[in-house]
């Protein structure tokens, strides 16, 4: 999500030194506000945390809605409010198109994924993965891939988190944004502590109510400048950059024959990683049957393209009502475009209540982020491979908590260290590890009946590890001035995005790691697996209080 | 919150048989062979037909669709640039449409679960947790 925000956390810190918009103590004092109701949010819905299934899952017993807006709180991360408005302010039409890869990614979730996913598991990805699998390889691998997505997903929304929540509150330097990181951190592991799955959900649904809202008002207010007139508004974003070209596609990626390549690239990274995003996945969990799981997505895509096509407008206002070369050269660049926005219409006020939404919006996907990490960890790696299976759920429990404070800390100390660096590398390889890791495993053992535990392995291990590789040896770690080791040159690959050659190759070894696979897998398995997850036979039920 | 059908949900989730791996229960041979029978019946394949023919080619479909969008707008910039109304371009016509096809598939998919899917789903797992014991499948 944040692929556009955070590839401008280096203007963002460099630009830390000078004043911020508006006033810091409104923007704190409406955080602070935020955070109180949280809490106590968060404090009761602990009170029914007794059981593994309440911790990880929350009880199974949100409704379809609930969920669904849980997702789209999961899944609409600051970057993608901050992110998307600038680049349409920005790049026109070429910002628009991320959106479109962002919503369309989730009818494979819809018509493939989620329902299946219910209906077969339990707390993790790897449940499903392991379902007809032999466990142990399938599990430990499963818990890589998500421990791996999870944490640079997490990396990269505390460093991009730092530096522009920094910017919003007006503390300067960078002490002042490690303290900050280090806030953000401990807040999230108190939510996830207490709270369990059950508090991060509510944290979720309040943040996406109030950032659905917020951007919904500032649209209304936009368009009714404008005669609510779509055309005009645009005529008028053209007019203050004067720049045509800013309505047609091609502004941003169609420089060079490689910059086309690398927007294919991204593209399939995007519609096929969101499916296999192991925050996303769990909180199918969360629901009761995999009808509220439908449900859960339905609602999810109906908030999410809303909420894209309220961006269309609100980047286009920016475009017209402040212009390219202000926020290009405002603290913060291409990300403060919707702070500048909300400030030109409504004063310190709404931009305090914006700035108090972006930071809700990143405690809440980093806390998704965690519980999920969590989980793998104490579910598939302890419980299930190093514990044998012979531990009690108390015991279980037990490390995941821990887990939460180990994952807090390294958010924090990575976010601290993570500071001042590009860090969209670590957006693009979550999502590509995500289809290249994970999708191509999930999509066979749900729909290929001869699929085997090699093919798994060979697909996951393959996929990650082509991923990871194509991003060291890409312009985005070395080769370029805007590159995370400047001045070291070994970009052999030329795309950003490793997308396009791993994850059809994670696909093609899974392939063939079955067709060359020796020994055949359990019949009976297969048949229960394919049994449940149709029609819901055993399914894990809600937890009755 | 829990269905009040739904038997008895053991609080201790370690005691349920199925994705875990270290789980003392050994699954019991008549199950598994159930199974096996329930996927081989007409009434399974006949779900799993209806399941497919929709998800497979909608799936192909809209994947089609969004590629196609992506390539012209990657590749056919003067075609995307064609002004159709005011500053309304076939780009961003185009656009939006992928938000249209996006929600009509969605509406869609419910209408046919609702309507195709649920009904089939629904009778032949009555069926089985009527039939088969509970300690094989709960």
């Amino acid at each position: 999500m944040s692929i556009l925000a955070t590839s401008a956390a280096v203007p963002l810190a460099a630009a830390a030194e000078s004043t911020s918009v508006g006033n810091p103590f409104v923007n704190i004092g409406i955080f602070a506000v935020f955070v109180g109701v949280t809490l106590v949010v968060v404090l009761r819905a602990s009170k029914n945390n007794k059981t593994a299934a309440d911790y990880y899952a929350g009880g199974r017993s949100f409704t379809g809605t609930q969920n669904g807006t849980a997702i789209a709180g999961d899944y609409l991360s600051a970057a993608s409010f901050l992110g998307i408005c600038g680049a349409i302010a920005i790049n026109g039409y070429d910002g628009f198109l991320y959106s479109i890869g962002f919503l369309v990614a989730w009818l494979v979730a819809l018509l493939l994924v989620a329902e299946m996913l219910r209906n077969t598991g339990k707390f993790t990805m790897a449940d499903v993965l392991s379902f007809r699998l032999k466990q142990r390889p399938i599990r430990i691998a499963a818990a890589i891939t998500t421990l791996a997505v999870c944490l640079f997903y997490l990396l990269a929304q505390m460093a991009g988190a730092g530096a522009l929540v920094s910017l919003l509150l007006g503390i300067d330097g960078r002490l002042g944004q490690s303290l900050v990181i280090t806030v953000v951190g401990a807040l999230m592991i108190v939510y996830v502590l207490v709270g369990g799955m059950k508090g991060t959900t509510w944290v979720q649904i309040i943040k996406a109510c109030l950032l659905i809202a917020g951007a919904f008002i500032m649209t209304i207010w936009v368009l009714a400048m404008y005669g609510f007139n779509l055309s005009t508004l645009m005529g008028a974003a053209v007019e203050t950059a004067g720049n045509p070209a800013l309505l047609d596609p091609g502004l941003k990626y169609g420089a060079s024959e490689t910059s086309k390549l690398d927007f294919i690239s991204l593209a399939l990274a995007l519609v096929l990683g969101t499916a296999a995003l192991p925050h996303v996945l769990m909180r199918f969990y969360t629901v009761p049957t995999a009808k509220e799981a439908r449900k859960s997505v339905v609602w999810a895509i109906w908030l999410i393209g809303a909420f894209y096509l309220f961006t269309l407008v609100l980047g286009y206002g920016a475009g017209a009502l402040i212009g390219p070369e202000r926020i290009t050269n405002a603290p913060g660049g291409v990300n403060s475009a919707a702070p500048l926005l909300a400030f030109e219409l409504g004063g310190p006020i709404l931009l305090g209540v914006i700035s108090a939404v972006a930071f809700a919006t990143i405690l809440a996907v980093v806390a998704g982020l965690t519980i999920t990490a969590a989980a793998s960890f104490a579910h598939d790696i302890y419980a299930n491979v190093i514990a044998k299976g012979k531990t009690t759920p108390e015991k279980e429990m037990k490390v995941a908590r821990r887990t939460v404070v180990v994952i807090g800390i390294l958010a924090i100390v990575g976010g601290i260290g993570a500071q001042g660096q590009n860090v969209a590398f670590l957006v693009a390889l979550a999502f590509a590890v995500a289809a290249s890791a994970n999708l191509p495993t999930i999509i066979y053992s749900l729909y290929w009946k001869r699929f085997s535990t090699q093919g798994a392995v060979w697909s996951m291990y393959g996929g990650l590890a082509t991923a990871i590789l194509l991003i060291v040896f890409s312009p985005v770690v070395s080769g370029t001035k805007t590159s995370m080791i400047v001045g070291a040159d070994f970009a052999i690959f030329p795309l950003s995005n490793p997308g396009i050659i791993s994850i059809p190759l994670a696909f093609f070894l899974g392939w063939l790691g079955t067709v060359l696979s020796k020994t055949k897998e359990d019949p009976a398995k297969q048949a229960e697996m394919e049994v449940r997850s149709l029609t819901g036979v055993g399914a894990e039920k809600a937890v009755d209080h | 919150m829990a269905h009040p059908t739904t038997p008895d949900p053991a609080p201790d989730d370690q005691a349920v048989p199925g994705p875990d791996a270290g789980v003392q229960t050994v699954h019991p041979d008549d199950a598994a062979g159930e199974f096996i029978a329930v996927q081989a019946s007409d009434e399974f394949q006949d779900l799993r037909r209806t399941h497919r023919s929709f998800v497979f080619p909608m799936a192909i479909a809209f994947l089609v669709w969004y590629f196609a969008y992506v390539l012209l707008a990657d590749y056919a910039h003067d075609f995307m640039s064609i002004r159709v109304v005011g500053n309304i371009n076939l780009g961003l016509i185009l656009g939006l449409l992928q938000f249209v096809s996006t929600f009509g598939i969605t509406a869609a998919y419910v209408h046919f679960s609702n309507k195709k899917l649920d009904p089939k789903a629904t009778a032949l797992r009555e069926r089985l947790e009527a039939t088969v014991d509970e300690g094989d499948l709960k």
